[in-house]
């Protein structure tokens, strides 16, 4: 083990954390404005209530989602100093404009978003939710602008001497050739998470009601209705961006698709595997399980399309297929388990059966986890694919770590896991928690009786909550 | 106008005002909880928390604006102070992330062990990040070794008596400005108490300004030199004055019931004077003793693209940030009930 070693298994711990939180803010704000758009334009208060239960969930996950992230904005310094030196230059203003047009939008509404209900007037309130959505979709944009520069950098002069990166053309920088594909296949992807997770809960719901023999209230049909129709129409968009983005990835970083398929030698007519595990020093992949022309015909759209093998590049250019490999996987059947549920969804409407179904509703509650699952396999497959780089073919990832000893790092690194599992965990629990409570109608919000950030003399008896027992601990008489 | 020279000026200044945003801001955010320490009510420490709750997460976006400017526009400062203080840095992202997880997770705790675990979270986190942030301010004046462009020195180097003096002075210093907004924020006895601590922390802070103008200088000598040249003297003169101004102004206010405010404003001056006076110290280097601001420049390129977009930015963000302390304004009350 050496300090490059943990200095990237800190940052691929730290940064798999954080990105569950951004994901689940992007999707969840989107969606708490569509929930508050609907109630002001129907004036429903089924649209309030689910607003209400979801905007106390959104202000755990978005308050772990700043916290964590705070951690990345200093991590690139701490432990890849020469990187930072070097790609400085380029990255630094991208991430310095998610801060200052995403970050402070996000974090300056959120009060008002939280709390503000009763101090500044409906429509007051509803632009203040849409700009915390507008804030994560930005901040969404520049990251995969920064990242996607990462994967193939565009607009840049290298300094001689100092190795520098030097912006030569901003556009081209931040409009580099997979960017657009990156966007649309993360944005796609954060709206999947919050789906399925939305669909979990109101199934778990329908499940528990079905259990006690009462009628599932309208705020869980309309939930579980809602996340339906978003599997059925997102899961297969998701599916072709993913296939855009493959071509895009084909183009420009072959040696990265030769690792996700296992693929040593180059060749028409390529077989797809949808078993096998990858042998780095044997050079083959081992155990295969091939379907003939399916590689061929997925990358390039025909069978005898020719597809990059690892035996392409030199050795110490290969990124680590046996991790990808299954990553790569992992994410694809996700993404069409996904697209079965849209569809099973859409068939048992048709058949009228839809809040009836207990293996529909069974099928949604496992799938709960799957957007976030299949986000960290995607998120790995395309980082741990880029290697050995970190500005793809242009700066190797041993010339981009800190000089820091190794019982340095590997003592934060403890640390982070620690910290991580108990905070994050405890977080979790708390939301969970959150999930497992019925949404009432005049559901409370955050405000009333759980003065998280309340202020001022409008919202808080600042002592906790009562407790009102039952299962309906979140209820609240009416203000 | 020669670019290269003016950009990294003005790129100081602003990274400065983001300096003294953050540490103003998120310091009296910080030195509420710490003041959790000597408030043994829940009800009270739920009052001093919501005064917080609404603005706290646009305070600390501050630090992250720092960091990421620090990466765009100067990033071989982001290079090597970083790795330099790794360890209180560290520390301090990971106070941060208690401190920022307890807003929510002390309401949400059903138990009164649950309750007492989030609280000492909030009031730990808000301590160690502060007393890190010292650590990280006292390291970084003191000097850092650079040799080629990347940190030379070894793992402790930040570990010296005034690192941990400017860690204990910072800790002070936020628990002054926390206490000071709170007798803005709050009312009845929470604010007779708060009163008491700030005038007992204001004296501490005053003589630990004194004690750490009068080490500053002997650090180094470019440091000195800054202090006692004619005619600089003329420019840094004012400072130990207006220090001594603001003392004068708090001891009037902290005990009369008609003002509330004005302890704050004192205590905020003192931070703008004492930053100040290390400005004036430090300039024009940003990685002391060797390195300048303009030797840890990003190109023109870089610094002139975000700077567009910093010059229309900044304001907004200013005044919609004002607009959401303006919502959330007036006393935390501890007796009003939710109607």
């Amino acid at each position: 083990m050496t300090a490059l070693d943990l200095a990237r298994a800190q940052f691929g711990f730290t940064v798999a954390f954080h990105i569950l939180f951004p994901a689940f803010s992007i999707g969840l704000a989107a969606y708490l404005a569509v929930l508050e758009g609907l109630w002001l334009k129907t004036g429903r208060q089924v649209y309030l209530d689910l607003f209400k239960y979801w905007l106390k969930i959104f202000s755990i996950g978005f308050a772990m989602g700043v916290v964590s992230g705070v951690v990345m904005s200093y991590e690139f310094g701490t432990n890849w100093s020469r990187f930072a030196q070097k790609a400085g230059p380029v990255l630094g203003p991208m991430l310095a404009y998610e801060v200052l047009t995403a970050f402070f939008l996000e974090a300056g509404f959120l009060g008002v978003m939280l709390f503000g209900m009763g101090r500044v007037g409906k429509k007051l309130h509803f632009a203040a939710t849409c700009l915390v959505s507008i804030g994560t979709l930005i901040s969404m944009t520049w990251i995969l602008a920064s990242n996607s520069w990462m994967q193939t950098p565009r607009g840049y002069t290298i300094e001689p001497g100092t190795g520098r990166f030097l912006p030569a053309d901003w556009w081209a920088i931040i409009f580099n050739p997979s960017f657009p594909y990156r966007l649309v296949h993360m944005g796609l992807a954060a709206f999947l998470c919050v789906a399925f997770a939305v669909g979990a809960v109101g199934a778990f719901h329908l499940l528990r009601d079905r259990r006690l023999k009462r009628a599932p209230s309208e705020a869980v049909r309309v939930m579980f209705s809602m996340a339906m129709w978003m599997a059925a129409i997102v899961a297969p968009i998701q599916i072709l961006a993913g296939d855009t983005q493959g071509l895009n990835t084909l183009q420009y970083q072959p040696a990265k698709i030769a690792a996700m398929e296992g693929d040593w030698t180059s060749e028409g007519h390529a077989p797809e595997l949808l078993f096998g595990i990858p042998d780095m020093k044997a050079e083959k992949t081992r155990y295969k399980i091939e379907i003939p022309d399916l590689g061929s015909l997925i990358l390039t759209h025909s069978l005898d399309g020719k597809v990059p093998g690892l035996k392409d590049y030199k050795p110490e250019d290969r990124p680590f297929s046996p991790l990808i490999f299954f990553t790569f996987r992992i994410m694809v059947a996700i993404g069409f388990l996904m697209f079965a549920l849209g569809l099973f969804g859409l068939y048992q409407r048709w058949r009228g059966r839809f809040y009836e179904s207990v293996w529909l509703h069974r099928f949604a509650l496992i799938m709960a986890p799957s957007g976030f699952i299949a986000l960290l396999c995607g998120w790995i497959t395309t980082e741990v694919g880029r290697q050995p780089y970190t500005v793809y073919g242009l700066l190797r990832t041993t010339d981009s770590v800190s000089p820091i000893a190794l019982p340095g790092i590997a003592t934060s690194m403890v640390a982070f896991v620690v910290v991580y599992f108990v905070v994050f965990g405890a977080g979790l629990a708390f939301i969970l928690r959150l999930m497992n409570a019925s949404p009432q109608s005049n559901e409370s919000g955050p405000s009333p009786h759980e003065p998280i950030r309340t202020a001022g003399i409008h919202p808080g008896p600042a002592q906790g909550r009562p407790k009102t027992g039952g299962s309906t601990p979140y209820s609240s008489p009416a203000e | 106008m020669d670019q290269a020279h003016w950009l990294p000026i003005i790129w100081a200044c602003i990274a400065s005002f983001t300096i003294l945003a953050y540490i103003t801001l998120d310091g009296f955010d910080l030195g509420v909880g710490m003041l959790f320490a000597v408030e043994g009510e829940k009800h009270d420490r739920d009052v001093m928390v919501n005064t917080v709750a609404p603005v706290w997460d646009g305070n600390e976006t501050w630090l992250i604006l720092g960091g990421a400017a620090l990466y765009g526009v100067f990033p071989v400062a982001y290079s090597t102070i970083l790795p330099a203080l790794y360890p209180p840095i560290i520390a301090m992202l990971l106070a941060l992330i208690f401190r920022g997880v307890a807003f929510e997770f002390r309401f949400r705790a059903e138990t009164k062990r649950g309750q007492a675990i989030w609280d000492f979270a909030f009031f730990g986190g808000s301590l160690v990040a502060g007393f890190a942030q010292g650590l990280i301010l006292g390291g970084l004046i003191q000097g850092i070794k650079v040799v080629n462009g990347q940190y030379a020195g070894g793992w402790w180097d930040w570990l010296t008596g005034f690192s941990i003096f400017c860690g204990i002075a910072t800790v002070i210093g936020y628990a002054l400005l926390g206490a000071c907004w709170l007798v803005w924020r709050t009312g009845g006895e929470l604010q007779t108490r708060v009163r008491r601590q700030a005038k007992l922390l204001a004296a501490i802070t005053l003589a630990l300004i004194v004690v750490v103008s009068l080490w500053t200088p002997t650090l180094n000598l470019t440091y000195l030199r800054h202090w006692n040249v004619w005619p600089r003297m003329i420019y840094v003169a004012p400072v130990p004055v207006l220090v001594v101004l603001l003392a004068l102004v708090f001891w009037r206010t902290i005990d009369d019931e008609g003002h509330h405010i004005a302890p704050l404003i004192c205590a905020l001056g003192w931070f703008f004077l004492c930053f100040t006076g290390l400005g004036i110290s430090v300039w024009p280097f940003i990685v002391p003793p060797g390195i300048n601001i303009w030797e840890a420049s990003s190109p023109p390129s870089s610094q002139k693209f975000l700077l567009v977009g910093a010059a229309v930015l900044i304001p907004t963000i200013l005044a919609y940030s004002a607009y959401a302390y303006y919502v959330f304004r007036g006393k935390v009350d501890t007796e009003t009930h939710y109607h």
